[in-house]
């Protein structure tokens, strides 16, 4: 390949017929992946196709159970981390290994086997993290720090660690626009220095834009190689999928309806040591009306959403106005009550209880707004009634179940989403709020859970989606508002609204609510 | 006459200060061991046992802390590689050891004991008022204050110690470093093992050269609640067991004074002034969550 400039036959990583079983699932089977030196190298691949489970391999931390990795065309055994630092690969997780007791410092003191003094790690990652422009300061505490913040600790400590190899895993998600930009720059400053990059991501573009080749997997198996520079977003997707994705279809922005959810001024403190606190923040939501709020992860999202369902309530009962009626002093069910329906971040334990099963995860969460249906005036489940519900939900949002009425875990993250979200959309709710509808989900639930979203709203109720998807936000929202350090930007009409506008925002360029910031003073 | 009450004060907070300085460090590293009270009862026989038998207290000390670090040893294979509940397991351990101790001690109930000679050094410790209480307390006393500083050196100012606390705030991360999570946990533990024998010792060779059944009265549960107040922080243990050891001993000399206070409040009175205390030093709740173990208590099996 003429991009890769060491190519000739000099490859720095050779894995053949890699393969891992967790039970009865396959999630790597089979799995060749070259990488040469001084390229960077992208594994494509859904949610769940394997991706995670390779490089954990990788890097030690799983054990494969058939197939060899060749490094510098010596075979070796790779039996934990520490095996794979020595050899010369890094890795920066897509979860954060990091610890939020500690600071910058001793957090990459401990990735360092050998025992020199903090301080001069804490020198030394300075020097470098300026050198490379991801500007870091080694005496503060993990748990006061942004996302992207935290990235930077674990590259830095990637990096000072020398390696030849670094693995990212899904390193943008976390990130805004912006700071993406930095981060490839960062990336190709290390490719033009010689080292081999493995770069995992489901984003397209930016595996267009910065990858010499690509692997892509499927269903834990590889199923093909390509230049990305050669292919289109969709020929790619095409290959990650399976099929041809379809994006939700918007029909034209509705007439704005009457004001169904505003908030009006309210402020929340910081509930813990290292949560965000809310600061002033004013939203109207008509009915028809979809609003995004996008946003770094971290800088409030899940505040406001606990704030705005009720799990925290407002010190003035104006604060929140659910349908015209003061809702800041009410809890989940009384707001439930008024018409309004939430659903959280976090699917299994917040969104549903994970052992019980999918029509008693149904009847917990609506016993009080259809209590009639479902329980009898003596206190009696009427199972029958739920399980017909149950049934409804789970056809109307194709929810793929290997048992008549599972238990929440036995489900795919995608389709118990698509059950959760159903659950409220059977409600034909006046008002929808939904934290990160489909983090984690693949592409065909994706779809369907945007496309329910939209009909919500055109059929007259008010939905509110916080996402850190930004594609997601720009093809459902009719208008974007951005959360940033806690305060929330005016929304912005979507025809208004550009990647860069929004990118700038996410990064705090304009903090605040000018025009609020009047109201006030 | 003072000097003599500050030396019963230090007598009475060393044993708690050092089976709460043990119990730091396996908490710092993410297990909660509530067997203390069983380790230090144990600690406590064997002590008194291999000193009456050779005639030397110190072998019985070096006995007493192999003993509860191979009594905490127990707890450790079943929590860690057993992976069974560390509450249920701890609370377990309790009754074992009260068990146990009663039945290995019943043959030295009401022999007299081998008591620890105190430190001598001429001239200083001849000094007036602070000559006893800095140069001619026992022995054990000076090792319990080289322990605490020793345990905050390490848990603050070494590579180990942060790797110890890294452990304990999130061993997933620290496993996915290549950190040895399971090896580790077992050195604390049975760190915090040898320090409750060692402090059960301390009773049947100080405090009181005698074996009784239980003799530890509850002091193992004192230490527990020590470490948690005092926020995972061994000088705060310290000024915790010493607030503790003084009012338990101020009371004493108010209830022989006879003023006019029920008795049953006057012995409550170290408990309650103690969680009075410490709960004021820890209202800061940054600085509480900075030093709780997340990990605390949760079991950790590594996916491989």
């Amino acid at each position: 390949m003429d991009t890769t400039p060491l190519a000739n036959g000099r490859n720095l990583l050779e894995v053949r017929g890699l393969t891992k079983v967790f039970g009865t699932l396959k999630a790597c089977d089979q799995v060749d992946l070259t990488i040469a030196k001084g390229e960077i190298h992208a594994l494509l691949g859904e949610n769940g196709a394997g991706k995670s489970t390779l490089v954990k391999m990788l890097f030690g931390s799983l054990e494969p159970n058939a197939g060899e990795i060749h490094w510098n065309g010596q075979p070796v055994m790779i039996t934990s981390p520490g095996v794979a630092k020595k050899l010369g690969i890094g890795m920066v997780f897509q979860h954060f290994s990091l610890f939020e007791a500690l600071t910058a410092a001793e957090n990459i003191a401990l990735s360092l086997a050998d025992d020199t003094p903090i301080s001069t790690i804490a020198a030394k990652a300075r020097a470098l993290s300026y050198s490379y422009g991801l500007p870091l300061d080694p005496d503060s505490l993990v748990g006061d720090l942004s996302v992207g913040e935290r990235q930077r600790i674990e590259i830095i400590r990637c990096l000072l660690q020398t390696p030849d190899l670094i693995i990212l895993d899904e390193p943008t998600s976390v990130l805004t626009p912006q700071e993406a930009d930095k981060l490839f720059e960062t990336l190709e400053r290390l490719r033009s220095e010689g080292k081999s990059i493995l770069y995992i991501s489901h984003r397209l573009d930016e595996v267009r834009r910065l990858c010499d080749s690509a692997t892509i997997m499927r269903h834990g198996k590889v199923v093909g190689h390509c230049n990305p520079r050669l292919e289109t977003p969709s020929s790619l997707a095409r290959m990650m999928v399976g099929t041809e994705v379809k994006n939700a279809e918007r029909t034209t922005a509705s007439v704005r309806g009457e004001e169904l959810l505003s908030i009006c001024g309210m402020s929340r403190k910081p509930a813990g040591p290292f949560s965000m606190p809310l600061k002033n923040i004013w939203l109207s939501i008509a009915g028809g009306e979809v609003i995004g709020i996008a946003g770094v992860a971290g800088n409030g999202q899940g505040e406001l959403f606990e704030a705005i369902s009720g799990e925290a309530l407002q010190e003035s009962a104006d604060a929140i106005r659910i349908r015209g009626k003061s809702a800041g002093r009410m809890g989940i069910s009384a707001r439930r009550l008024l018409g309004a329906a939430f659903v959280p971040e976090e699917r299994l334990g917040h969104g549903a209880a994970p052992r019980m099963r999918l029509s008693d995860n149904l009847l917990l969460s609506r016993h009080t707004t259809d209590g009639k249906a479902f329980v009898s005036g003596l206190g009696v489940v009427k199972s029958g009634a739920i399980q017909k519900a149950a049934q409804r939900i789970i056809e109307v949002m194709d929810v793929r179940k290997s048992a008549p009425d599972p238990e929440a875990a036995a489900l795919s993250g995608g389709n118990l989403q698509k059950f959760i979200i159903g659950r409220e959309l059977d409600r034909n709710p006046a008002v929808m709020v939904v934290n990160q509808p489909t983090w984690g989900v693949d592409a065909g639930a994706a779809a369907r859970i945007r496309q329910a979203l939209i009909e919500l709203a055109r059929n007259g109720s008010a939905v509110l989606v916080i996402s850190q998807d930004l594609d997601e936000l720009f093809e459902i929202s009719d208008s974007i508002a951005v959360m940033h350090n806690g305060e929330l930007s005016k929304p912005i009409p979507i025809a208004e609204a550009t990647l860069e506008r929004i990118g700038l925002l996410m990064g705090g360029a304009e903090p605040g609510h000018p025009d609020h910031a009047k109201e006030v003073a | 006459m003072f000097e003599d009450i500050l030396i019963t004060i230090a007598t009475a907070a060393t044993p708690l200060l050092i089976a709460s300085v043990g119990e730091v460090v396996v908490e710092r590293s993410g297990v909660l061991n509530l067997g203390v009270e069983g380790m230090m009862v144990m600690g406590a026989v064997t002590g008194f046992g291999v000193a009456l038998t050779t005639g030397s207290p110190w072998l019985g000390v070096l006995a007493a802390i192999i003993v509860g670090a191979l009594f905490s040893l127990l707890f450790g294979f079943l929590t860690l590689t057993l992976v069974t509940n560390q509450v249920a397991t701890g609370l377990a351990l309790t009754l074992l050891g009260l068990g146990l101790s009663g039945m290995l001690g019943e043959s030295f109930v009401g022999l007299p004991g081998i008591k620890m000679d105190y430190i001598h050094i001429p001239f200083l410790s001849e000094l007036p008022f602070v000559g006893k209480l800095l140069f001619g307390q026992d022995p054990l006393f000076y090792v319990s204050l080289l322990l605490t500083a020793g345990v905050a050196y390490f848990l603050f100012r070494t590579r180990a110690g942060l790797t110890l606390r890294s452990i304990g705030d999130n061993h997933t991360s620290a496993h996915a470093l290549g950190i040895k999570v399971i090896a580790i946990r077992y050195l604390a533990v049975m760190f915090g093992g040898a320090c409750a024998g060692l402090a059960g010792a301390y009773l049947s060779l100080v405090y009181t050269p005698q074996w009784i059944e239980n003799m530890t009265a509850g002091r193992g549960w004192i230490a527990l609640a020590l470490v948690v107040f005092a926020s995972w922080r061994p000088w705060r243990v310290l000024a915790g067991a010493y607030l503790f050891g003084a009012v338990s001993i101020g009371q004493l000399h108010a209830q022989a004074l006879g003023i006019g206070v029920p008795s049953q409040l006057l012995s409550s009175l170290p408990y309650l002034a103690t969680i009075v205390v410490l709960v004021l030093i820890s209202r800061n709740r940054r600085l509480t969550m900075v030093n709780t173990p997340a990990s605390l208590g949760r079991p950790f099996v590594p996916d491989r």
